[in-house]
């Protein structure tokens, strides 16, 4: 890997807002494709030739055919691919690499954030919220802890992506990719414990007797519903209900 | 409701609508925040968050995993907060809460289908210009990004503003004829939200080392906490 390659603060810059829209024509045929492209696009004009010059054009080409990866995780790829085609790298290397990279992206960054951190700072929002933070309070804990999180992964991906070049798949093997989800999970548990009752009790207000049963209640349709082991989508099941009790409300006489 | 406010409103849900997946993916979207900024915007922001709250019950059902459909939470939540947060003063809380869930619930059904057909429609907009893409033009890349985001943000406000239109005089109608009380129907959708949440913490989280134990931890102080924070 040659070592005279080097990206300006404003290159990179311009790469992260550019990440931060990375989706921005997600489609069912090149995924997101086209939003790798657009993100490398910045650190391609460093390329012999300008933007426009040959080199440019074939690299951004190849840059926004299909790939697939968690959007966050994409980071990864922007700043290995960028350092790759300045590298000028054989074409079919890269394209082996792009095909071969989208695999561990997309699951860890799907086990990481979305079924990990997403619903840790969620569950952290509601035990606040349960707690008795005003509305700006509880808002604020969440958006803040999430994208504490968000934008360090962000960062932390195209930096190192840049760094390691095509040696990146290492870089997943680190211990908060492989190890975080888990200990993401037994977090938001607790913090699912924790919040639930408390959450019920500041919707459900004063009546104790009220809260009382609303609580047997979500214990016992809970139990049923773990044991039913995802099979249902009971969030689809509870507009039937609810539309049903706003019926019987509306014509009880 | 007056036009400015249902179009501030509708800017709001193409903001919302479009941070769930094009841009920049903040998170602003969620129900906690969208229904409280919603609900916010009408002078309610504690009915917003009571509402917010609620939803994220349900949300935690519906994670955006892979490329699987998934329903829109942004626009429907600030659909929502304007059927919580427009009605009278006299319109009971607990009636207004379970329409407001109602309405998000079922049109965040109806937005992930709309994102299906954005998602169409940009494949046909980068198919057409396929040959383009491939010859390196950085304005047809640039431009479907572009254009995507766009119809995205189009996509939003159109929800939040027909949602509207469609639900706030469907509330008042049913509000004016609601005949449950208010802890009745609080109750009833609390513990709905309430079992939604367990089973989706089960969903999520029961693979982890020792999740179980942690669980019933949690619970014990949650428990604990009741008393207290009464």
């Amino acid at each position: 890997m040659s070592a005279n390659v080097s990206l300006p603060l404003s290159t990179r810059a311009a790469m992260f807002l550019r990440m931060l829209a990375i989706q921005g024509s997600w489609n069912y045929e090149t995924l997101v494709g086209n939003g790798i492209g657009f993100c490398v696009e910045p650190a391609l004009r460093r390329l012999p030739g300008g933007v426009g010059g040959e080199a440019y054009r074939r690299a951004l080409a190849r840059q926004s055919a299909y790939f697939n990866a968690h959007p966050y995780l994409a980071a990864v790829a922007v700043g290995a691919l960028a350092r790759m085609e300045l590298e000028a790298m054989e074409p079919a290397k890269i394209e082996r690499f792009r095909k071969a990279i989208c695999g561990p992206l997309g699951s860890v960054g799907d086990l990481l954030v979305w079924a990990g951190w997403l619903p840790v700072c969620t569950l952290l929002a509601l035990l606040v919220f349960g707690l008795g933070a005003s509305a700006l309070g509880t808002v604020l804990t969440f958006l803040i802890t999430y994208n504490v999180g968000h934008f360090a992964l962000r960062i932390w991906g195209i930096t190192v992506g840049w760094r390691e070049g095509m040696r990146v798949a290492s870089a997943l093997a680190n211990p908060a990719l492989r190890q975080g989800p888990q200990y993401l999970g037994g977090i938001g548990a607790f913090l699912a414990g924790v919040a639930l009752p408390l959450v019920v009790q500041r919707i459900v207000g004063a009546s104790s007797v009220t809260l009382i049963e609303v609580l047997a209640g979500v214990a016992v349709g809970g139990f049923i519903v773990t044991r039913l082991h995802g099979r249902f989508e009971i969030w689809k099941w509870s507009i039937v209900l609810l539309a049903i009790s706003v019926l019987l409300s509306v014509i009880r006489p | 409701m007056n036009p400015v406010e249902i179009a501030v409103l509708s800017l709001l849900g193409g903001v919302l609508g479009l941070d769930v997946v094009s841009f920049p993916q903040a998170m602003l979207s969620r129900p906690i925040v969208a229904a409280t900024l919603g609900a916010a915007i009408l002078g309610a922001p504690e009915r917003g968050v009571m509402l917010g709250a609620t939803l994220e019950c349900f949300a935690l059902e519906t994670l955006p995993v892979g490329a699987s459909r998934y329903p829109e939470w942004g626009s429907s939540s600030v659909v929502a907060a304007a059927v919580i947060a427009s009605g009278p003063p006299t319109a009971p809380w607990g009636g207004a809460l379970l329409m407001g869930i109602l309405v998000a619930l079922a049109w965040s059904w109806v937005g992930g289908w709309s994102m299906v057909q954005l998602r169409r429609l940009n494949a046909g907009w980068a198919s057409a210009r396929h040959e383009a893409v491939a010859s390196g033009s950085r304005r047809t890349v640039v431009g479907l990004q572009l254009f995507g985001m766009t119809a995205d943000l189009v996509r939003g406000v159109l929800m939040t503003a027909i949602g509207c239109a469609l639900f706030i005089p469907l509330s008042r109608f049913v509000l004016q004829r609601w005949s449950f009380s208010d802890t009745a129907s609080i109750a009833f959708v609390v513990a709905l939200a309430g079992i939604v949440a367990a089973g989706a913490v089960h969903k999520v989280f029961h693979a982890a080392p020792g999740a179980r134990w942690l669980l019933v931890a949690g619970l014990v102080i949650g428990a604990a906490l009741l008393g207290v924070i009464r």
